[in-house]
């Protein structure tokens, strides 16, 4: 291992390492614009010259190994005058636009010039211009502003797997451009603006709203898929402004989905602020007042048979929330409980057989993925991008049992049926660490238990899952599903699971139904008129419009919540914003109405709750850990139907109710969507 | 100089292919390199598209010189498996690839500090005057295309330009519009220096290595 005197500190480091990193490693700053940790190295701004003893110019930190005995200064005159000049050429073309340029405030250019560059320019000659590009409804551009860091064109190639971004001609017409100004169809485009060091690629829906330094910061958990990515949300007051990523190499490294970063407009509109009672005679929702809605609904809840009694939960729902109905209704000694909203019926029983359990940072270990009805890019983009980061590092072996579809990374495609299970044993031959990903919608299908009994037996045989490997995943898309599973919201003795409690619905035997943030458009047109349904959510969508009582609550940026990816990884959601107007957090919600039933549940804070979760669910992994399941098999007896496997999601924008009410989901869904339909059709 | 690059433009063909000739000659080039790389064969496979282009340009009616289409570099892309739009960025990074129908005889300039110290402005407006066109554009015969490019490293015999594949040194207006003249009548120019000088030696003659220079009968 390398031994090198950095500013007279001595360090060892492990061969390989750049200058820079070394540097970093005891706290020594660098300037850099094109080195991004996640990225190929360039070294082409040579922001980060450093002085070598022994080389006759200042070397590029970045791009230079750290050899035995080398001697480094970043503090002479020698180094400083070459960042300076390095400083100067950045900005002979760069336009002073800084007071209207939305980079204002977390600029790196802006930063360095302060700190390293001349404090007056001495270029009076004309600056160049260079036209926009057209990058869609996600990302804005100001390409003047361009330091040409090539950041972004590495992104897009390497993390986010398209070739739209290119850079164009040489020396000063250099530019980067998009394959004939055509917009990055890419579900990790909103990345690129977090990337530029510039103010070249800004939020297209953040532009001109605030100040960096205005934004109140909150740490969060993203719900809009069940990867669980780590965000950070930006508020203003009231309102969300925008969303970033927060790193978590375990989970989403430092990236996040378009999703996930541009759907919080839909936080705005369309929400429930006030309970509703539906009016029995005009049949309509009207106002209502806590106190009547709560004194409504306990009054259903304590008529109501408990045996014609459910509660299911849906997508979004925070485990303190499914914990607090599980305890009311167990106090009603209502046994018909179900989180499996969407028809996907995971064995509530067999936690290996629900989780991802080879976590999303192990499938860097893997090298054969064999992907079962699911279109992971769609799905759990993050999950998609470790495969490919995985399958750029080894080029691993990945292999599609399901539709055939646009990856971003070269794959096998084995069939589109059962049938082609069969073959799954020769496409894992030789490999030591393989994976199967199974999809949810796979859990949907009336041969589930078949699918799954073939899938055990590759298992078996491939060795997929060993003693010190579980290459066994389920793919969910909903964030609050496998927080539900962990905690057992899934139908107690002698309950109804989702399929009779929709069936008890419609044949008029169910007379109260409670839905926690239930919107899944199968279940609520499938429900009877003759059940009185309760609806506890954020947003006036399907399940809302169905009820006939709503009790308002608050999304996932309005509330402190726990949630569990689909690894089983249990992460901690911090509130950033109030929820509008009368809305409440959940858990509060259900525990007020345990007062009106007059069986108050035994907690009294978020405190007192999270410690009696942690008392009654013993297998609850620490904060942003994850237990493993033990492996008990997976699937029963049948036959597989020949149906074709689909995937979960068609429609990557709009999964939930907060895109559903986003102009700017549905913005890219009209660009991107109908954009690749008329793509396929010219092909 | 930016090189005119449309690739919506009316004169891209729509298709392009390999001729058997340069055919076999990309299978040299792409066997170069080792398997899983071939797409560093990429500049080798431009240059062959440009010259077949020229190729056929040189016998058409109204003669073209050699250029790359969109269509070729989208036909390379496909024969390296590589985007298209890397293939782009190649092209248009290197001078020497054209990328919009040049005239047949494409005329570099050369305009680096040593030429024009030399005289090169002088070569420009003549040429300019001459055809009657300006920088980047063509002749309306479609013989010469005008271009000012950076150094050629041939500053000894400055001023100089590149004519298609050869350089012409030690120029002068004289000697440039007799040029211009003689290719325009279909004739063949000397390639090198103008005033009969031997390779760089000084203009005066030689002044060192004498002997060397008796006995390759220079002087």
């Amino acid at each position: 291992m390398p031994k090198l005197t950095i500013n007279g500190v001595e360090v060892e480091v492990e061969a390989g390492t750049s200058i820079l990193q070394a540097a970093e490693e005891i706290g020594v700053e660098i300037p850099r614009f094109c080195y991004h940790d996640r990225l190929s190295v360039p070294a082409n701004c040579r922001m980060c010259l450093v002085d070598l003893e022994g080389a006759p110019k200042p070397v590029a930190s970045c791009a230079m190994a750290c050899g035995d005995g080398m001697v480094i200064r970043t503090d002479s005159e020698r180094a400083e005058k070459a960042r300076k000049g390095v400083m100067e050429f950045l900005l002979i073309n760069h336009p002073l636009d800084c007071p209207i340029c939305d980079q204002g405030g977390e600029c790196d250019l802006q930063d360095q010039a302060v700190g390293y560059g001349y404090d007056r320019s001495r270029y009076h000659e004309t600056k160049r211009s260079v036209p926009n590009k057209e990058l869609g409804p996600l990302v804005e551009t100001v390409m003047t502003r361009c330091i040409n860091c090539t950041r972004c064109v590495r992104f897009a190639e390497e993390v986010a797997g398209v070739d739209d971004i290119a850079q164009l001609h040489r020396g000063e017409d250099a530019e980067i451009t998009t394959f004939v100004e055509k917009t990055i169809s890419s579900e990790l485009s909103g990345n690129l603006v977090d990337v530029c060091p510039v103010g070249a690629l800004t939020n297209k829906p953040y532009a001109y709203k605030a100040r960096p330094w205005e934004l109140k910061k909150t740490i969060s958990i993203d719900v809009h898929d069940a990867v669980g990515s780590n965000i950070r949300i930006d508020a203003r007051g009231r309102e969300v402004l925008r969303v970033m990523p927060r790193l978590n190499e375990d989970v989403n490294e430092e990236w996040i989905s378009d999703k996930t970063r541009y759907a919080l407009d839909g936080l705005a509109k369309g929400r429930l602020d006030r309970p509703y009672i539906r009016n029995s005679r005009s049949k309509k929702l009207e106002e209502a007042s806590w106190g009547e809605a709560l004194a409504l609904v306990a009054k259903k809840l304590k008529a109501s048979d408990p045996k014609k009694t459910a509660a299911l939960v849906g997508d979004l729902a925070d485990i303190e929330s499914t914990v607090a109905l599980k305890d009311l209704m167990a106090g009603l000694g209502v046994a018909n409980l179900d989180c499996r909203v969407d028809g996907a019926m995971y064995p509530a029983d067999n936690r290996a057989g629900y989780l991802f359990n080879t976590t999303i940072a192990g499938l860097e270990d893997s090298d054969a993925v064999l992907l079962v009805g699911t279109n992971p890019r769609i799905e759990a983009a993050m999950v998609n991008a470790r495969i490919r980061k995985t399958w750029l590092a080894k080029r691993i072996k990945v292999g599609v049992i399901g539709e055939d579809m646009d990856l971003n990374y070269p794959y096998a495609h084995i069939g589109d049926d059962a049938a082609a299970l069969s073959k799954a044993n020769a496409f894992f031959k030789g490999a030591k660490n393989p994976v199967i990903i199974v999809g949810s919608a796979v859990f949907k299908r009336s041969d589930a238990q078949a699918v799954l009994n073939e899938i055990n037996a590759i298992c078996e045989k491939s060795k997929v899952v060993t003693k010190d490997w579980n290459g066994f995943n389920v793919l969910h898309s909903a964030a609050g599903r496998v927080g539900a599973l962990e905690v057992g919201f899934t139908p107690a003795k002698g309950g109804m699971d989702i399929n009779k409690i929709i069936k008890a619905s419609a044949d008029d035997s169910l007379e109260t139904l409670f839905l926690l943030g239930v919107d899944n458009a199968e279940l609520i047109n499938g429900l009877g008129k003759k059940t009185f349904v309760i609806y506890q959510g954020h947003h006036g969508d399907l399940g809302a419009s169905n009820a006939d009582v709503i009790l308002p609550a608050a999304a996932y940026s309005e509330k402190d919540a726990s949630y569990m990816n689909m690894e089983g990884r249990l992460q901690r959601a911090q509130k950033a914003v109030s929820a509008p107007n009368e809305a409440k957090q959940d858990w509060t919600i259900i525990r007020a109405l345990s007062d009106s039933l007059g069986t108050a549940l035994p907690y009294n804070d978020l405190y007192e709750l999270r410690k009696s979760i942690r008392a009654h669910y013993k297998h609850f992994p620490a904060i942003d850990e994850v237990q493993a399941a033990e492996w008990k098999g997976i699937g029963g007896k049948g036959t597989c139907i020949k149906a074709k496997f689909t995937p979960a999601i068609d429609n990557f924008y709009m999964t939930n109710v907060i895109c559903h009410a986003s102009k700017v989901m549905k913005d890219c869904t009209d660009s991107f969507i109908a954009q690749g339909d008329k793509a396929i059709a010219a092909e | 100089m930016r090189k005119p690059f449309d690739l919506e433009a009316d004169y891209q063909p729509k298709d392009f292919a390999f001729t058997p000739k340069y055919k076999k000659k990309t299978a040299e080039i792409i066997a170069n390199y080792p398997k899983g790389r071939q797409q560093s064969a990429v500049m080798g496979l431009l240059d062959l598209a440009q010259r077949q282009v020229g190729d056929e340009g040189a016998k058409a009616d109204k003669p073209y010189g050699g250029w790359i289409p969109k269509a070729a570099m989208d036909h390379i892309a496909e024969v390296l498996s590589m985007p298209p739009m890397k293939v782009y960025e190649v092209a248009t990074f290197y001078s020497m690839y054209n990328l919009a129908p040049v005239g047949k005889y494409l005329v570099q300039i050369c305009g680096t500090s040593p030429c024009w110290l030399c005289g090169a402005a002088k070569i420009k407006k003549v040429c300019e005057d001459h055809l009657g066109i300006k920088l980047l554009e063509t002749t309306e015969d479609g013989l010469f295309t005008l271009m000012e490019v950076e150094c050629l490293g041939a500053c000894v015999n400055a001023p100089m330009v590149q004519i298609n594949d050869d350089y012409y040194e030690d120029l002068n207006e004289e000697i440039m519009i007799k040029m211009l003249d003689q290719l325009k009548a279909g004739k063949k120019i000397t390639v090198g220096s103008q005033t009969g000088r031997k390779t760089s030696m000084a203009a005066s003659g030689p002044t060192s290595l004498m002997e060397e220079a008796k006995k390759a009968k220079v002087i």
